[in-house]
């Protein structure tokens, strides 16, 4: 709204005066305290999941006819877990941090005395979690490089479709977090909702493999798109049509995630 | 009601200001006006409708009917604008756990937009002027709760505010913390920052505040200074009578009969307030009624003679007492 209003009299202000930016420089600055335990966890985990996954599990599959192709197990898993881990962060942060900042510490009523309005918290705190997401997944895919389980160049892009699934999940469900009183759903959302995402998305085996009835379940998750996404270009197999549909649902999630959260977000500050 | 002063400068400006929340009315139609420089409060017990108020004049909360304007401004409108020049210290602390005490005022200054050198500048200034420059470094979490409310004040004026609003600014604190609190908005007050305070304890408006609105059940009962409101409402001086019921007969007289006390303090008293404990008795001597009373063989267990204050007002106002 400043920018606007003094478009005609001032230079334009830079992007970076925007205040959103005022909320992520918040959370990086909570971040800098902390980045050593992100930095520990952020490699400890992806190298755990790579050698029980990758290769413990990787050793029987391999040794039973393995994949189609010949594509080694951990190949095939590592993309997947990647956008996997980068999604659970990111569903996290949405849920607790926000409803606390709402509703327990209340911080967000301090912010919201100043001229940053409700739907700059909400862009502020999603460039956090988009942040802490890329973080993830670029210290994952280091630790996939590490493993040497890379069978093309377009593996890289990995990352960003960590990216936008993390936004796919983020931004609808801060959009539920701000109609939350308790955290009381949030357990509910995890264990019925999340964690058999993570198991039952593709990220362990193809969903061709689940009963049929659950197929179509799959398909209208996010994780899904993200996962398919990210292993077939890991694994050089471009399919032009199939990767925009992956997209295409993955971005209609944030962007309704979006659009959602800013009602929800200003119906409940803004009271 | 007293003169409402001219509304062209008032830094608030108010006309049957309402808040409805659902069918609830938390706020129901007031009208009041602040003057630039001074010290403005809301007297009233819990759920009176006080912070659903402030929260409005702080843009954060829309106007359900009525007009308000702050600076002139309109707060649906220009919300932004109004809130670059307030200062809010919010009923609950509200500060971040997870930044040190400096950081908790940096970050602040940041969502003001002030350059990161400017807020660390003005930050030490405010902490020496709330005597926390020692805490510096600290976490916040394990503050005293005075520490934690000066905090707040400090990170209220991180903007240089013209305005500062702060709802009950010392609720829950020791005397000692209270004093050292009024002191500073004291100092505040004399540098020309105009202070809107709610409270529900009579000696913080007392201290405070040049003028108030006494608020009770979404309404403004009564407007005007400390001064004018007791002399308006109320007598200069309060008898207090106790009467020792357990001993059942003082003086020859039923102490609970209260016809009887009534007809004893009958023309001495301009007004007497009947509570569970003691009888207040509203005189402008309270040592000569007293002594006129003991004339005509009212015997009390104990008897108190102090100066009205606005918790007589309010009792007058409303029949019931401010703090439950
Ligand atoms: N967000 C809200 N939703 C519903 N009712 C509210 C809300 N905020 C305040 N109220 C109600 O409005 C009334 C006035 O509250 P409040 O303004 O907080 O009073 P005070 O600050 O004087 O204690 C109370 O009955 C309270 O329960
Ligand atoms: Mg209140």
């Amino acid at each position: 709204m400043a920018a606007i209003a003094s478009a005609s009299s001032a230079p334009r202000l830079p992007l970076a005066a925007h205040p959103a930016f005022r909320i992520l420089e918040h959370d990086l600055l909570v971040f800098r305290r902390r980045w050593h335990s992100y930095l520990l966890s952020g490699l400890t985990q992806p190298f755990l999941y790579l050698v029980s996954m990758g290769i413990g599990l990787g050793l029987y599959v391999n040794r039973s006819g393995g994949l189609p192709g010949g594509v080694p197990y951990l190949n095939y898993i590592a993309p997947a877990l990647l956008v996997t881990q980068a999604m659970m962060a990111a569903a996290f942060e949405s849920a607790w941090p926000i409803m606390s900042k709402i509703n327990w510490e209340k911080t967000y009523l301090a912010a919201l005395n100043t001229p940053i309005g409700a739907t700059n918290l909400l862009a502020g705190d999603l460039m956090w979690i988009a942040f802490r997401a890329v973080l993830i997944s670029v210290m994952f895919f280091a630790v996939i490089l590490a493993f040497g389980a890379v069978s093309s160049p377009l593996a890289v892009l990995a990352v960003p479709v960590a990216l936008l699934t993390a936004l796919s999940f983020a931004a609808p469900i801060m959009a539920f977090t701000a109609t939350q009183k308790t955290d009381q759903a949030f357990n509910m959302l995890f264990r019925f909702g999340i964690t058999p995402l993570f198991l039952f998305s593709g990220t362990f085996f193809p969903i061709e493999k689940l009963p049929l009835f659950m197929q179509p379940l799959a398909w209208i998750t996010p994780l899904y798109h993200g996962v398919a996404l990210a292993r077939g270009l890991s694994l050089g197999q471009v399919d032009a049509v199939g990767d925009l549909v992956h997209v295409a649902v993955l971005g209609a999630f944030a962007v309704a995630g979006v659009l959602a959260a800013r009602i929800t977000f200003r119906r409940r500050l803004e009271v | 009601m007293p003169e409402i002063p001219p509304t062209q400068d008032s830094v608030i400006h108010a006309r049957g200001l309402t808040k409805c929340f659902g069918a609830m009315t938390a706020v129901d139609g007031v009208d009041f006006d602040v003057a630039p420089g001074e010290a403005f409060g809301f007297l009233g017990p819990n759920g009176a409708g006080k912070t659903s108020t402030m929260r409005m004049i702080g843009a954060v909360s829309p106007v359900s009917a009525g007009t308000l304007t702050v600076f002139g401004l309109d707060p649906a409108r220009q919300g932004a604008r109004i809130r670059a020049r307030l200062g809010v210290v919010p009923q609950a602390d509200t500060l971040d756990n997870e930044l040190t005490v400096m950081e908790n005022l940096l970050i602040y200054g940041r969502y003001f937009g002030l350059p990161w050198n400017e807020s660390r500048r003005r930050a030490k200034e405010l902490l020496e002027f709330v005597q926390l420059t020692d805490r510096s470094n600290d976490q916040v979490e394990p503050l005293s709760g005075g520490m934690k409310r000066r905090l707040v004040i400090a990170r209220a004026l991180i903007n240089e505010p013209a305005l500062l609003l702060l709802d009950e600014p010392t609720t829950g604190l020791d005397p000692q913390a209270r004093h050292l609190l009024w002191d500073r908005l004291y100092r505040l007050k004399q540098r020309g920052v105009t202070l809107c305070l709610t409270t529900h304890y009579m000696d913080e408006a007392e201290q405070l505040c040049d003028r108030l609105v006494v608020m009770d059940k979404a309404k403004i009962v009564a407007e005007g200074s400390p001064r004018q409101l007791i002399e308006q409402y109320v007598t200069r001086e309060v008898l207090e009578l106790r009467f020792n019921r357990d001993e059942g007969e003082v003086g020859g007289i039923a102490a609970d009969d209260s016809a009887h006390i009534d007809h004893q303090l009958d023309g001495l008293a301009e007004r007497i307030e009947q509570l569970p404990d003691r009888l207040l008795v509203y005189t402008a001597d309270g040592d000569a009624t007293a002594a006129a009373a003991f004339e005509r063989g009212l015997r009390p267990a104990s008897i108190l003679v102090r100066r009205s204050t606005l918790e007589d007002v309010f009792l007058r106002l409303t029949g019931r007492s401010l703090v439950e």
